[in-house]
């Protein structure tokens, strides 16, 4: 069973300009690994080498955001990659 | 072709390439259209590849290769970052890679980035892999060496690699302080006698002063020279103990700056750009009136070089990687600034004139052959 990620604009260079993919996983560590396996190089530019996620990027499971990765994530469920930029 | 200016912005990366006189440029770009570049670096020992370290506002870190001279990029496939630390170590993550180096000569695939927070990493693959280096990043005295930081991180930067020995490096941190290894990367040994660091408490420290930018001659390694927060500096090896050359600058446009960059034959002769570093540090042109200051007697005298830069109200900053000089006998001498100009001289800084106006902050400008 799959979720579905959306991807935010800045990051479709990796998803081929795809703006939402399906991914397996039961965390969202596991979907966003699953999701490297196809983008190779995406997880690094949202998730910092101490699998914190990066300050300006935000992480939502259906309309609840997650600060871990260890969030749960259901099939059925949508995940929101979203890019909180601030200034100019 | 004379060669291209690669120009690294806070909004992606342009290129200027020149006719063979270096009296026609033409600017291309942007690529990485909204990406912030830090550093773009040649590698000399395959002109063909190019490295290049970026970042954009909310995505992390990265490093891209090229080896079609900047026509295609490929991002790395495991970009710098620090080790995963053990229960109750300080979990640092790289912010931004901030510096690249090519390794020595004899070392072919080799590279060196440094970012912020301060980390040393090395590539031996050109640029595919990279891997931290432990004796500088796990060293005991780093959290010293490297305590004073600013809130964005303190830069590690001026990564040189000494052309006789490709065991012995230096590295700078700003803030932190220069320091030297003889094994690789393994040991580090702080290298700042006779540097001041009058913002400290105890300006008498052995590290924690702040290095803006450092340069080893390839024809004379045992000389660096140093743009320092607090002035510019001249060391000859062996010694140990940095100089002011500085002093010798007038003392109402003064001896801070960011960048220094050397003539590529003759190790006497240097160029800086002064910026005001007067009360509350506006690092802009002094007086807003930009000029260039050479030097032909290793920093015994220094001559303003203005001519054809603006007289007045011009209140731009050059940062650390935004000059470089070309390879010509007589080179030319090139610098942005954060007001989005590239601003050329082929004369040895007797004359400039601006190549390109209107660009985003101007990151680094670096010459490839």
């Amino acid at each position: 069973m799959s979720c579905t990620v959306r991807i935010a604009s800045p990051l479709r260079s990796y998803s081929a300009g795809a703006a939402t993919l399906a991914a397996r996983g039961s965390t969202l560590a596991e979907v966003l690994a699953n999701l490297e396996q196809r983008c190779p190089g995406i997880r690094f530019r949202m998730i910092d080498e101490h699998d914190r996620i990066r300050p300006h990027m935000r992480l939502f499971v259906n309309t609840s955001e997650a600060r871990e990765l260890s969030a749960a994530v259901r099939p059925g469920d949508t995940v929101h990659v979203i890019c909180a930029l601030s200034g100019g | 072709m004379a060669g291209t200016l690669w120009i690294g912005t806070r909004k992606g990366l342009f290129a200027l390439r020149a006719d063979g006189a270096r009296r026609n440029w033409k600017l291309a770009g942007p690529q990485f259209l909204g990406e912030i570049i830090h550093h773009v670096v040649q590698d000399p020992r395959e002109p063909r590849v190019l490295l290049l370290a970026s970042k954009t506002g909310h995505l992390g870190p990265t490093v891209f290769r090229s080896t079609d001279r900047g026509r295609s990029w490929r991002e790395a496939a495991r970009p710098p970052a620090f080790r995963t630390g053990q229960d109750g170590e300080e979990a640092r993550a790289v912010q931004r890679v901030f510096w690249l180096t090519p390794g020595h000569r004899t070392e072919r695939a080799s590279w060196y980035a440094g970012s912020s927070p301060a980390g040393l990493f090395r590539s031996s693959d050109g640029g595919e892999h990279w891997e931290p280096v432990a004796g500088f990043n796990d060293h005991p005295m780093r959290p010293k060496w490297a305590a004073h930081g600013t809130p964005d991180g303190e830069f590690l930067h001026s990564i040189l690699v000494d052309p006789r020995d490709p065991r012995h490096l230096y590295i700078a941190i700003s803030i932190g302080g220069v320091f030297e290894s003889s094994d690789a990367g393994g040991n580090w040994t702080p290298l700042n006698e006779g540097c001041a660091a009058d913002f400290l408490p105890d300006p008498s420290v052995p590290f924690g002063h702040d290095p803006h930018c450092m340069v080893q001659h390839p024809g004379r390694p045992e000389r660096l020279y140093q743009q320092n927060h607090c002035g510019i500096y001249r060391l000859d090896g062996p010694g140990r103990r940095w100089r002011r050359i500085g002093e010798a600058m007038p003392k109402k446009v003064g001896d801070i700056g960011f960048p220094i960059v050397l003539h590529p034959t003759d190790p006497d002769t240097a160029w800086v750009v002064p910026m005001d570093g007067r009360s509350v540090w506006p690092r802009t042109s002094v007086g807003g009136k930009p000029a260039v200051y050479g030097t032909r007697d290793g920093g015994a005298s220094w001559r303003r070089l203005d001519r054809g830069l603006p007289h007045s109200q011009a209140w731009f900053t050059v940062l650390r990687q935004a000059m470089c000089t070309d390879t010509r006998e007589r080179p030319g001498v090139y610098f942005g600034t954060t007001g989005g100009e590239v601003w050329a001289s082929t004369n040895s800084g007797d004359s400039w004139r601006c190549l390109a106006r209107h660009l985003p902050e101007i990151y680094s400008v670096s010459h490839a052959a």
